[in-house]
């Protein structure tokens, strides 16, 4: 492991990509994840011996485009953005996810719909998860809730998208990305994944290689998707992340992700000093969706709480016995509830 | 003699290669191909001075040339 | 025997889905030659369009992708960041450039990306059965158009290779066609000079190719060439719009 430092969100997660060997940053400024592309910016002016490439781009539309030109050629590669820009990239995250091209997006979230605020939201969780863009792909999704764990999963991002062939996004919000916070950045680490049997690079030596999403009649195309969902399928089996804390007693369980989690964690603490039996699951997959944490927790109720008027929610109601054990408290437009507050909403079902 | 080579299949009945052939070498053929295209064949191979224009107009690569030395 | 005319190798046995007479075709062909001619072929990635032009990963043994629709100068600005040292082919039609993509191509030259871009200029949708493009001419008629594009509703048709002439992050400028013998030879030149311009790194060159479209002027082929020669080269005239001379450039 390497230093101790305190550092920003947004910068921490620009160097422990930059330590995962991702030496391509395609990016177009947007609050809040503007520092992500500035740090890159000064990287590659300040960091010649590191080769980094970086390259501001003229709309999101563009930037996301690129990332996939630089992923079919093996590179490590990512982009920053938020909200209005992951609109804008939705179409090639269709693209990517279909041709098998491992880039890697960090999503902060802000509060929308449309412009919105710039405050922290987790609004964007069925754009992120369900996938907003057209037809039946998936991508994975990992959420980070302190600065040193976005360290640690920004690394591991290119590792799974290079496992899967497969884009990743990093899903956090304006809350964690802007904060300062102690944290031992990650070590350097590179690709394990031989690519060379598929990517672009020109063809001496071997035969060409071809990537396109270009169906050739529905049976074809058909093959083509089933690939695709056996694959996802692989990813469900395999990849799936949470942590669980004091959930065997619990009567209420606390399920949140993200900055949420943290006030979640507190709001728990202060219901244990109650002698109030509450627990927390924290999802760390957000796809897939780490349906195994609620097995066996029949009987208990659980209360979702999220930035948002309720979207990871539906997913917790999927992965219950009975969703009517399941309750939601969420608040928008980037106000963030207090631990107080959500221990308001623990004594509310306690009465019940 | 020069030889004008037309791959059957590939042709697309353009006549690219009927028109711009300064020798009228080439005709539309009556034989019909898998694609439903009547591709010219040479019918008076003996003029054909092997320039290539004919292989260099025809869209589909389906046509190649060789001069007789 | 001396071969006077061989297929290319660069090409593959796959038929095209071109339709008979389509432009396609010939610059298909001529750039087959060209990766031949100057042993391109195994250090190209072809970045291919949507369009007509959809399938022609197909017809060619070299690496290649598929953009999305109007997205292959982006594709092919991380493609080139990454591999400066290969090279990168770029093949758009005028709905694809034009339209959907005219964010993408204009701001790959404003940055002077060093790729080459052969540009299908045939004023009108082919893939999607002939509606009216960017290029399209005052009065022609498209499935869009029906009554022929109107100036009042659908403005100017758009006039590329004068634009990115304009752009100081492109080098080579020019617009050529291929509906004769001559203009043929005219246009692999041109292409063969876009191409070796990549090589001397002087940012994006780029071949603006008048092509015809018989399916979609609803003309048989030979007609489509004396159509093209009469209506569209005095709105799309042809020349050198640009070229930097020996030291210019990035």
């Amino acid at each position: 492991m390497g230093e101790k430092v305190f550092m920003q969100g947004n910068a921490a997660m620009a160097e422990s990509a930059i330590r995962a060997d991702c030496k391509f940053f395609f990016g177009y400024p947007i609050t809040p994840s503007s520092e992500v592309p500035e740090y890159y910016a000064r990287a590659a002016k300040e960091r010649p011996e590191e080769n980094i490439v970086f390259v501001q781009g003229e709309t999101e539309v563009a930037v996301f485009n690129m990332i996939a030109g630089t992923a079919a050629t093996g590179k490590r590669v990512m982009t920053a953005t938020s909200g209005p820009g992951f609109s804008l990239g939705q179409e090639a995250m269709s693209f990517m996810s279909a041709a098998g091209l491992p880039a890697v997006v960090v999503e902060v979230m802000r509060s929308g719909p449309a412009d919105g605020e710039i405050l922290a939201a987790q609004g964007d969780y069925f754009q992120a998860v369900k996938g907003g863009g057209h037809g039946d792909y998936r991508v994975l999704v990992l959420a980070p809730y302190s600065i040193q764990e976005m360290c640690e999963l920004m690394q591991e991002c290119f590792d799974l998208a290079e496992k899967y062939r497969n884009p990743v996004i990093l899903l956090t919000d304006s809350l964690l990305a802007k904060m300062r916070e102690a944290v031992e950045l990650p070590g350097r680490k590179t690709s394990r994944v031989d690519q060379r049997d598929w990517t672009l690079t020109g063809c001496a030596g071997r035969e060409h290689h071809v990537l396109t999403t270009c169906g050739d009649g529905a049976a074809q195309w058909e093959a083509f998707n089933l690939n695709l969902q056996e694959k996802y399928a692989k990813i469900k089996a395999n990849e799936v992340r949470w942590q669980s804390y004091q959930v065997e007693d619990a009567d209420i369980v606390l399920v949140a992700y993200g900055s949420m989690a943290r006030v979640a964690e507190g709001a728990m603490k202060m219901a244990r000093e109650e002698g109030l039996k509450v627990g927390l699951i924290r999802p760390i997959s957000l796809w897939p969706f780490p349906e195994k944490a609620f097995q066996g927790l029949a009987g208990k109720k659980f209360l979702v709480t999220e930035l948002s008027a309720g979207q990871m929610v539906e997913d917790v109601k999927l992965s219950v016995d009975r969703k009517e054990d399941v309750r939601f408290f969420g608040r928008l437009g980037g106000v963030v509830p207090s631990p107080k507050d959500i221990l308001a909403e623990i004594r509310k079902l306690e009465v019940k | 003699m020069n030889r004008t080579e037309i791959e059957f299949e590939r042709c697309k009945e353009c006549g690219y290669c009927v028109e711009f052939c300064p020798k009228e070498v080439l005709a539309f053929g009556d034989k019909v191909n898998k694609r439903g295209y009547y591709p010219p064949a040479p019918v008076k191979q003996e003029a054909c001075i092997a320039c290539g224009i004919c292989a260099r107009v025809c869209p589909e690569g389906a046509i190649e040339v060789y001069k007789e030395v | 025997m001396k071969t006077i005319y061989k297929r290319p190798e660069s090409f593959t046995d796959a038929v095209t889905s071109y339709c008979g007479g389509c432009g396609h075709g010939i610059v298909n062909k001529l750039m087959a030659e060209l990766l031949d001619e100057m042993g391109l072929r195994e250090k190209t990635i072809l970045v291919w369009p949507i369009g007509c032009s959809v399938y022609a990963d197909k017809y060619f043994k070299a690496d290649a992708i598929c953009a999305l629709h109007g997205r292959a100068p982006a594709l092919a600005t991380g493609i080139k960041r990454s591999l400066p040292d290969r090279f990168v082919l770029v093949y758009q039609g005028d709905g694809d450039m034009v339209s959907e993509g005219m964010s993408e191509i204009m701001h790959a030259a404003v940055r002077g990306e060093n790729f080459s871009v052969v540009f299908i200029n045939n004023a009108i949708y082919g893939m999607t059965g002939g509606q009216m493009a960017p290029t399209t001419l005052w009065g022609q008629t498209t499935s869009t158009s029906p009554y022929g594009r109107e100036k009042s509703s659908s403005g100017y048709p758009v006039n590329m290779a004068e634009i990115m002439a304009q752009m100081p992050g492109v080098c080579y400028s020019e617009r050529v066609t291929v509906n004769s013998p001559q203009r043929i030879a005219a246009t692999k030149k041109a292409l063969k000079k876009a191409f070796s311009y990549q090589f001397e790194e002087k940012g994006l060159s780029f071949v603006e190719v008048l092509s015809p479209c018989p399916t979609g002027w609803s003309q048989k082929p030979v007609k489509a060439l004396e159509w093209l020669e009469q209506k569209m080269i005095p709105i799309f005239p042809l020349g050198v719009f640009k070229d930097m001379k020996e030291g210019e450039g990035k």
